[in-house]
């Protein structure tokens, strides 16, 4: 590969301690166990799962929002993952998320001109306050509000709204890479699509690369080149966004694209679906071996057993034991 | 939905129409009182009427056994005894699917997962055999891979019993999957009705047309752009004099400002209301 991905994420862990009480038995969530992917410039890469799984997890932990307990994150060539305080924020300034819900995410005493502009302040990007609120002005306009909006507190928005003052205030600070933590999944059908297609404007404009984590796959499909399946804390399957998405290799991906209810009522009321059994094992007592055994529908003994490693297939990753020889 | 079974709160008020359910007219306007109103809807709900609600997380009372919860409709509409009840809901627990109901009956909604929990809540429904059951947006808080599993329970108890459903959805891969009718809510009125393939394949009004087309069909082939609706959902204080969706509509004319469109019949089963579609409407 000629080209350097912008982030290149290896065998990252993240660890919660969860034991209650002082004398309890250790109680450890492993949200995030042992994940790699690489982003490339000018890239999307789509992360699903189910709720649980450590998606938003893994998203909070690159822009370190939570310390990884090991393993490396490496932005440009750098190792972020250790790096603290001012060291760290250098790079912050380059990375920035679009938060799940536009409610919480947005201070509601402050305006929208002082939200945009409060990480300017916070990086130093501008000399003088008129320089700023020009930017400010600009961005409003990038991600289609009026600039008059300036002045205005986040209650007099919509939801959708609210979505493109987050996207502004990532915007503000010149970032090469946005995570996106379900942008759209707290917004309406029909104001979702306005969303989705601003992202995509906005990444040919300015040549970002996007880490969007969602639940709802179509979506995900639709925006990404390359799609990343988590169960469980573990990367299960990652490859290019049609191919993963028309020959799934993971049995779960297999489970999970068959369920996702197709809008056309001839395939929906025809399709024969895999319903899978049973539901998600806690992630405080994660199955022994593989951790999908429990419900897979191909699952030998050996899957109960030992953990799958992930494996190159074609141009595909896939951790299951189904394809090791 | 919640006019039609009398669960409105007490700022909101049917000012007008009927609600006919098996040949009885129930609308509040019937009634003397709001108290009787209240003992007629009482008898029904929960009966012939059931309803499943969106989040299986609050419908359920924390301090409850789940058996407790589900008996209770028994007991309250037949003249069984709580060991037969007990038994027709070890009954229930086994149709939806739940695994040792024995012992399951006796534990509390906290013990069982999300999918569990709408199971539940549909086994309540089931509880008399209703006639009706409104589920409104029963798979909306579960996981997609719990949503099918949800979704495939509801089709085969519409097939095995003799109950309709009316599903209330906003995710047109749920409905297109379990509905045979649909009706387009826009701004508190129906704008379009038709069978599912009337909808999907033929849709007439410019609302319909612009929900099938800004979500992502993943059978589709990628980089086709989607085709947002601009502008967002009016609000229903002001909501405005003419046709609601006019703000938003690419194609409005001056009429659809100041006049509430007409109904146009298509077929026997598919309905719209657009000024667009009217006979008088001039075709470019």
């Amino acid at each position: 590969m000629s080209e350097k991905p912008i982030l290149s994420v290896r065998n990252l862990k993240t660890y919660f301690d969860v034991t209650k009480g002082l004398f309890a038995k250790k109680q450890i969530v492993k949200a995030v166990d042992d994940v790699s992917f690489d982003v490339m410039p000018n890239e999307t890469f789509g992360l699903v799962g189910e709720s649980g799984c450590g998606k938003t997890t893994l998203g909070r932990t690159i822009v370190k929002l939570y310390e990884p307990h090991s393993g490396s994150i490496e932005f440009e060539g750098h190792d972020i993952a250790k790096l603290k305080g001012k060291e760290l924020n250098r790079f912050r300034k380059d990375m920035q998320m679009i938060f799940q819900d536009p409610y919480a995410s947005l201070n509601p005493r402050m305006t929208v001109g002082e939200i945009i502009k409060e990480p300017m302040i916070i990086h130093n990007i501008y000399n003088t306050d008129e320089e700023r609120e020009e930017r400010v002005v600009e961005l409003l306009k990038i991600v289609g509000l009026k600039p008059d909006h300036i002045r205005r507190y986040p209650a007099e928005f919509s939801g959708g709204q609210r979505q493109r003052i987050g996207i502004a205030r990532a915007l503000a600070v010149d970032p090469k890479f946005i995570v996106c933590d379900e942008p759209i999944s707290a917004l309406d059908v029909s104001i979702q699509a306005q969303v989705i297609n601003l992202l995509e404007q906005i990444q040919k404009e300015m040549g970002l690369s996007y880490l969007f984590i969602a639940h709802d796959l179509s979506m995900v499909k639709h925006i990404s080149d390359k799609i990343g399946v988590m169960y469980l804390g573990h990367m299960v399957e990652m490859g290019d966004s049609n191919d993963v998405y028309h020959r799934p290799l993971h049995p779960y991906t297999t489970a999970l694209l068959s369920a996702i209810p197709i809008p056309d009522p001839d395939i929906a009321k025809g399709k024969g679906r895999i319903v899978l059994e049973g539901e998600i094992p806690s992630p405080i007592n994660p199955p022994s071996g593989c951790p999908f055994s429990t419900r897979c529908p191909k699952a030998t003994e050996r899957c109960h057993l030992e953990m799958p490693k992930p494996i190159q297939v074609g141009n595909r990753i896939v951790a299951c034991m189904l394809y090791e020889k | 939905m919640y006019s039609i079974i009398g669960l409105l709160s007490d700022n909101g008020k049917v000012t007008e129409g009927k609600v006919i359910f098996d040949g009885q007219d129930i609308s509040p306007s019937q009634f003397k009182s709001k108290k009787e109103y209240e003992a007629a809807l009482e008898k029904l709900r929960g009966n012939s009427m059931a309803m499943i609600f969106q989040d299986p997380m609050t419908f359920l009372n924390p301090i409850l056994k789940i058996g407790t919860q589900l008996i209770e409709p028994i007991l309250n509409h037949t003249n069984c005894t709580k060991a037969e009840a007990r038994e027709k809901a070890l009954e229930l627990m086994e149709k939806v699917g739940i695994p040792s109901a024995e012992k399951r009956i006796d534990q509390y909604p906290f013990e069982f997962s999300g999918g569990m929990r709408q199971r539940i809540v549909i086994a309540i429904a089931l509880a008399n055999n209703p006639k009706l059951i409104i589920a409104d947006e029963p798979t909306t808080a579960l996981d997609v891979t719990i949503q099918a599993q949800v979704l495939e329970l509801i089709d085969e108890l519409k097939k095995s019993s003799n109950s309709a459903i009316i599903m209330i959805s906003h995710d047109l891969g749920v409905v297109a999957k379990l509905c045979d009718r649909i009706a387009i809510m826009y701004g508190g009125k129906i704008v379009e009705i038709g069978t599912d393939k009337d909808i999907f394949y033929d849709p007439k009004h410019p609302y319909t047309k612009g929900l099938l087309n800004c979500i992502a069909n993943p059978e589709d082939d990628d980089d086709k752009e989607l085709e947002p609706i601009a502008g967002s959902p009016p609000d229903l204080l002001n909501p405005p004099k003419g046709c609601p969706f006019v703000d938003r509509c690419s194609e409005a004319m001056r009429i659809c400002k100041d006049v509430e469109p007409e109904v146009s019949t298509f077929s026997d089963t598919h309905q719209c209301a657009c000024w667009l579609l009217h006979s008088k409407a001039v075709k470019e």
